[in-house]
């Protein structure tokens, strides 16, 4: 664990994950979402669990990515109110 | 004292982040109306959890030598121990689960859509209660 590293990167999650739950454009959030999961992929790999981080990075940035752009697609892309 | 404190609850800060992060999860699964927010909420949460158990795992900065779980002869003798492995293969099965909990979300929102023509979950609820009638 390096410190310095690890703060920057936790601000910025805490940051994206805010922006990603706020914004009315869904296809923004999912972006959003996509970014926040990467960010997390590299605070393992930095806390030294490199086999978590890659598994991240493949699944969580990767293929929930495609599933919810493929939901997307089939309903509609912008949140009401 | 003081430095006592700040030690003790500023060392530890990768929990109070994951605290910070299950909040936001849980508020965006309770509160938002749209039901894809709520997707994006719930995948905040578990990431969140992860977060916590990856932390429980790593061994502190610096001055404490921690490495990879890899067998490595150079570092033990350099004097470093590995993290500890066993809530990194819980995660990584966590990790997998996850992705199948949203498939399955995202499965019932599509469905929802094509029933009702709409994604958010108060006029599902009134479209409800208007068949109901």
């Amino acid at each position: 664990m390096i410190v310095p590293i690890d703060l920057a990167l936790l601000t910025l999650i805490v940051i994206i994950a805010l922006v990603a739950i706020t914004v009315k454009d869904l296809l923004s959030a999912i972006m959003l979402l996509s970014a926040y999961s990467f960010l997390m992929a590299m605070v393992w790999v930095e806390m030294h669990s490199v086999d978590v981080g890659f598994t991240e990075a493949a699944v969580g940035a990767g293929a929930t990515t495609a599933f919810l752009i493929a939901a997307l697609a089939r309903t509609v892309r912008w949140e009401k109110g | 004292m003081i430095e006592w404190l700040f030690g003790e609850l500023l060392a530890k800060y990768n929990y109070w982040v994951s605290i910070i992060l299950i909040l936001i999860g849980f508020y965006a699964m309770i509160a938002k109306d749209n039901l894809i927010k709520k997707v994006i909420g719930l995948s905040i949460f578990q990431t969140a959890i992860f977060l916590f158990y990856i932390s429980l795992a790593d061994i502190g900065p610096l001055p404490k030598k921690g490495t990879a779980p890899i067998v490595s002869e150079e570092m033990i003798h350099m004097g470093y121990v590995y993290v500890n492995p066993l809530p990194h293969v819980l995660i990584l099965t966590a990790i997998v689960v996850a992705v199948a909990t949203t498939a399955v979300a995202l499965a019932l929102v599509i469905r929802l859509y094509e029933e009702y023509g709409t994604i958010e979950e108060s006029e599902i609820i009134e479209k409800e209660r208007e068949r109901g009638l």
